[in-house]
């Protein structure tokens, strides 16, 4: 892997400057979870063979007229509402105007002057405190639709562009920061909260891989100098960035790349026009894109096959109320309600509405969280990766786990015993219960348990002289032979029988 | 009575009653086209085939005692504007020549429902820009009554059909007064519906917060009987109105008594033809003997009508045509040309150089374009896209919608004095081709009566009021509030009642240039 | 605002039309007389009015999110210029894609 290493701020004798803040917003665009596009009843089903999602309201056929879909509306407002924006009373469209083959209509229909949300917020922090939390603005969110694609292949030659325009008219909504974030670490993280909240809201799926989120992040530097000034480089707009991951190296290598280009050049923002780079991934660079001179000049006016939405008090609250709970009030919730801690409730609400759901039965019938949480984190987990099954599919349902940790606490199984009847429950989809007796595992006898630990002590005279002479460990070395006789055994119950024995001796 | 020249009411009635067959009326219509055409050139496209077809289906339907649509076996020509299914939709221009819509117009899929018989797509102003059908790419309409004389635009093909009786009734659209102008210079009834009355689904676009799709007959009768059939909600056209239908072919009755009709001094200015203007005023005195009281009312801002109209239109044109841009469909330029010349420049280079890859495609788009429009067309866009460039909006575009709202105020307070705005349709009879053609604004005065109807989304219908001292007709107009088609409908068909300006037929027996 | 023959070019590639320089010429002696007559506009005083866009108001249209037909892929294709089959085809695109 190819990075650029970050530069370190120095201080040296020409330009005596001591550190730089990195400033970071970020442009997001996210496909909703509509079933049929913004204007048109074409289907949004990611994969279909090229040009099979048409119709001519998307292919922006003569005498086609767009009507804009109320789910996907809706959809917004609920994202838009959770990120404490302000919703429009009056919201309006309007086309934006640019010629490229993958825009049919020559124009896109978005939002302009009046979008229908703004003025938002959302918090982002580190349950592992590498920084401190941070509140990002959003100043804006507002709906449009998509465009098709346009595909290349240079390394045949090709004389042609292919299109296909099956995206076209697919909702989405833009959600537009302010410059509140400080590093690519934060930025990345924030990402990772955005997206959960709108997956938690059944909003988007946010798959970068599907194309259904995508980030633009502007970059630049403040860097003070000596005569008390800030000095601002000019903001670059990174694009292409394919991953979270991506955005968090890029924005890493853009900051060391224009630190060094500011200590070559001093060119402070407004000297040129904003840049544009791509984000080369395998290189681990950010290249400078051609300045499209006139692709500014959108011609932007009010679309005037659409008429313009009202939203009352009413429907707002109609449309927000069935929405669930946000991540962040979950985290709180579990916290406080499960007695875990900060970093638990975070792991688990990172896992999605399903898997706390399956916590929340799983601690309910334990009466305990805390048990509860580990399990989930640890074992639950494992096991879902393992098998590479989703929770919601998971063949073990919470009141089968509980009755297998219910049995560890009452001692008949250790931990290590329940792990293999978990994974034998998980393969089969049968109880604890009828797992345990099929693998033969059953609860030992006092009895039996007894003439057990008599025999090792009889068999081990060097084990009980050096627990004699006060190593108590050494009893350790008598489980395995515990476990080999009867793999039933407790290991605990075995030890604690064989110092006793030990000790009567 | 010779099935050309029957109403589209007393053709759906005879139909109905088994009197003549749909068979009979369509050939009646598509031989009186064959002979006729060549000279008027009012049709783009004759489907003999399909018309013959639908009319067959339609007798043996009726032979079976099936129930038939309200228009069965009434003819209908369709103005090229409006999509028609695998049949040429070209909107009179070569950027559209070979295209072929997969779907149907809301109102022609109505139509077909109404088993009306489309005999054909006629001739228009190019994408509906013009006043005169001079600016259609395949050859302008000459008027029937004079051949030497234009039929009015946009609808100029559909106005000279129905007044040729080509066919009873045709389809027209009208978004400066492409609809009622036409009529008026062709001697026949034409109706802008209210804004929303009717879908837009299917009508290729020209300005979409003005256009409107609306009937073309010989008499008001007829047009109520269309409008009855495509008028309605389409959930499809996100402008269109939710308000019932009234059954506009049954509400001719009522008399006038009471109806309060506006006059505007300001409309009888010098640039008015006297002829007209005396004809305007008979046809007046015309409603005042039939019950209606006549009011003088001021429409103040009436006057930018027209620069307002010709700032807001060019602005959603320039938007609704960028589209054609011979990606998807439309033509496309001969793109091995450019890519020749460009190989010729690049075996100087190492690379392909993307700047000049980018840049094949943008010639294409200008050439396209360039080849595929024609000079109005390509003049509105180029004035659109300059007032809604960077710094322009707020000065023209803007400024044009402030005009626009004070011009609909204007329609408010008259509508608190008066039920309907009577007036001239157009300033003059029809004016020679080639008249206006050496002058852009000159064409666009002659939508000087017609275009704040459009700004205000009202109603309008003009009808034949009078012919001139050398025979050409004159036209009047009627305004309307926001869905009093009725009312419309009823004052025009009251005043064919009283008299027959709108029974003269052109002779165009006489002045056919070809035997 | 008089119109120049500069602006008239720059119009014309914002609107991807070309324009012979015979015709740019005529292009701006028309846009020239239509831009002064439609100056006539600013004899009224328009402040305090609110523009009028859409004519009669409407409000809140909307369609449920339930699937329709889709065109076939060859009615998607049938009126393009240039296709493959699978594909429309243009003069190769290099660089990024558009805006969204």
């Amino acid at each position: 892997m190819m990075m650029a290493a970050a530069s370190q701020p120095t201080t040296s004798a020409t330009t005596d400057v001591l550190s730089y803040t990195i400033v970071i917003g970020l442009e997001v665009h996210v496909q909703l979870l509509t079933r049929t596009k913004l204007f048109c009843g074409c289907s949004t089903a990611f994969g279909a063979a090229p040009n099979t999602q048409t119709c001519p309201v998307c292919l922006g056929l003569p005498g086609s007229l767009p009507v804009m879909n109320h789910e996907a509306f809706i959809l917004a407002v609920r994202a838009a509402k959770a990120l404490s924006c302000r919703i429009a009373e009056f919201t309006k469209w309007d086309r934006k105007h640019y010629f490229y083959p993958d825009l049919p209509k020559g124009y896109q229909i978005s939002q302009f002057d009046l979008p229908f949300s703004s003025d938002g917020k959302l918090l982002v922090c580190d349950s592992k405190g590498r920084f401190a939390p941070r509140t990002v603005g959003i100043v804006r969110v507002h709906l449009e639709e998509d465009a098709g694609k346009s595909i290349h292949d240079e390394s045949t030659g090709c004389a042609d562009s292919r299109i296909d325009l099956n995206r076209t008219g697919v909702p989405l909504m833009e959600i537009v920061t302010q410059p509140d974030l400080r590093s690519p670490q934060e930025a990345r993280a924030w990402l990772n909260e955005l997206k959960l909240l709108l997956v938690y809201l059944k909003v988007s799926d946010c798959n970068m891989q599907e194309g259904s989120l995508r980030v633009d992040a502007n970059i630049n530097l403040h860097i003070p100098l000596p005569d008390g000034r800030i000095a601002k480089t000019p903001i670059v707009e990174i694009k292409n960035v394919n991953s979270f991951r991506s955005v968090e190296r890029a924005l890493l290598y853009e900051a060391s790349r224009q630190w060094d280009e500011f200590n070559h050049t001093h060119a402070e923002i407004g000297s040129s026009p904003k840049q544009t780079r791509g984000w080369d991934d395998p290189a681990g660079v950010t290249r400078a894109q051609r300045h499209k001179e006139e692709s500014s000049d959108y011609r932007y006016f009010p679309e005037p096959d659409l008429v313009p939405v009202t939203v009352s008090e009413t429907e707002l609250s109609l449309m927000t109320s069935a929405q669930g709970e946000t991540p962040a009030l979950l985290r709180s919730r579990l916290e406080s309600q499960w007695s875990i801690s900060a970093y638990d409730a975070d792991v688990l609400v990172n896992q999605g509405i399903a898997f706390v759901g399956y916590f929340e039965r799983l601690a309910t019938i334990l009466s305990d969280g805390k048990s509860a949480s580990n399990w989930m984190q640890q074992d639950v987990m494992r096991m879902l990766n393992e098998n590479t099954v989703a929770i919601e599919s998971f063949p073990v349902r919470a009141e089968g786990l509980a009755a297998l940790i219910a049995q560890v606490s009452s001692g008949a199984f250790d931990t290590s015993r329940a792990r293999d009847i978990f994974s034998e429950m998980v393969k089969t989809g049968r109880s604890a219960a009828e797992v345990a007796a099929s693998m033969g595992i059953a609860d030992v006898g006092d009895d039996e348990l007894m003439s057990l630990c008599r025999e090792l002590v009889a068999c081990n005279p060097k084990i009980v002289a050096d627990v004699k002479g006060g190593k108590e460990q050494a009893a350790a070395g008598l489980l395995g032979q515990a476990k080999k006789k009867n793999p039933n055994v407790n290991p605990g119950k075995v030890r604690q029988l064989c110092l006793e024995l030990i000790r009567a001796m | 009575m010779h099935p050309g020249d029957m109403s589209a009411c007393e053709i759906a009635g005879a139909v109905a009653r088994g009197d003549i067959s749909a068979f009979e009326c369509t050939q009646a219509a598509l031989s009186r086209i064959d002979r006729l055409n060549g000279s008027i050139n009012a049709f783009l496209h004759i489907d003999a085939e399909g018309a013959i077809a639908s009319a067959r289906s339609i007798d043996s339907r009726r032979a079976r005692g099936e129930s038939l649509g309200p228009l069965a076996g009434v003819p209908i020509a369709i103005k090229d504007v409006l999509c028609t299914r695998n049949v040429p939709t070209t909107c009179a221009s070569k950027m559209l020549k070979d295209f072929r819509p997969p779907y149907d117009a809301f109102v022609v899929e109505r139509l077909r429902t109404s088993d009306a018989v489309i005999v054909g797509k006629t001739n228009m102003d190019e994408f509906a820009m013009g006043g005169s059908n001079e600016n259609s790419a395949f050859g302008p309409v000459r008027n029937p009554w004079d051949l030497s004389r234009a039929p009015g635009g946009s609808s100029g093909g559909s106005a000279a059909c129905v007044a040729a009786g080509m066919s009873p009734i045709a389809l027209g659209s009208d978004t400066g007064g492409s609809i009622r102008q036409p009529a008026g210079l062709c001697g026949i009834t034409g109706l802008k519906p209210t804004y929303g009355r009717v879908s837009r689904r299917g009508l290729i676009a020209f300005a979409s917060s003005l256009d409107q799709v609306g009937p073309m007959a010989r008499s008001a009768a007829d047009c109520a009987l269309v409008l009855e059939t495509i008028a309605g909600h389409d959930p499809g056209d996100s402008t269109s109105l939710k308000a019932d239908v009234p059954p506009y072919s049954r509400l001719l009755e009522e008399s006038l008594a009471g109806v309060r009709i506006g006059r505007v001094a300001a409309h009888f200015t010098e640039g008015l033809n006297p002829e007209v203007a005396r004809a305007v005023d008979e046809a007046f005195a015309v409603f005042r003997a039939a019950g209606a009281t006549i009011h003088d009312i001021e429409m103040p801002h009436a006057r930018w009508g027209v620069p307002t109209y010709y700032l807001v239109a060019p602005c959603e044109a320039s938007s609704n045509l960028a589209r054609y841009d011979g990606v998807h469909f439309g033509h496309r330029t001969d793109t091995a040309q450019i890519l020749a010349s460009h190989a010729a420049d690049r075996t100087q280079k190492n690379n392909i150089d993307s700047d000049q890859a980018d840049s094949t495609l943008v010639e294409m788009y200008r050439k396209s374009r360039a080849e595929g429009f024609g000079s109005e067309v390509k003049r509105r866009i180029m004035l659109g896209t300059y007032a809604l460039s960077a710094g322009y909006y707020d000065a023209y575009y803007l400024k044009a919608l402030k005009v626009r709202r004070l011009i609909r105020q204007d329609y408010l307070n008259a509508f608190e004095k008066v039920d309907l705005i009577g007036g001239p349709v157009s300033a003059t009879a029809a004016f020679p081709l080639g008249e206006k053609t050496g002058d852009p604004l000159s064409m666009y005065l002659v939508d000087l009566y017609t275009v704040t109807a459009n700004l205000a989304g009202v109603g309008g219908i003009s009808f034949p009021c009078g012919l001139s001292a050398s025979g050409l007709p004159l036209g009047f107009q009627l305004q309307s509030p926001a869905l009093a088609e009725p009312l419309l409908l009823r004052a025009a068909d009251r005043f064919q009642r009283i008299t027959d300006w709108h029974q003269r037929r052109p002779h165009l027996e006489g002045t056919l240039q070809q035997p | 605002m008089a119109i120049s023959r500069s602006d008239v070019a720059k119009v014309a590639s914002l609107a991807r039309l070309e324009l012979s320089n015979v015709e740019l010429d005529t292009m701006t002696r028309d846009l020239q007389g239509i831009v002064g007559f439609i100056s006539s506009l600013d004899e009224l005083d328009t402040s305090g009015v609110e523009p009028l866009a859409h004519p009669l108001g409407t409000q809140n249209v909307f369609r449920e999110d339930i699937p329709t037909d889709s065109l076939s892929l060859s009615e998607a294709l049938q009126s393009a210029p240039r296709h493959d089959g699978k594909y429309f085809l243009v003069p190769a695109v290099l660089g990024e894609t558009g805006s969204a």
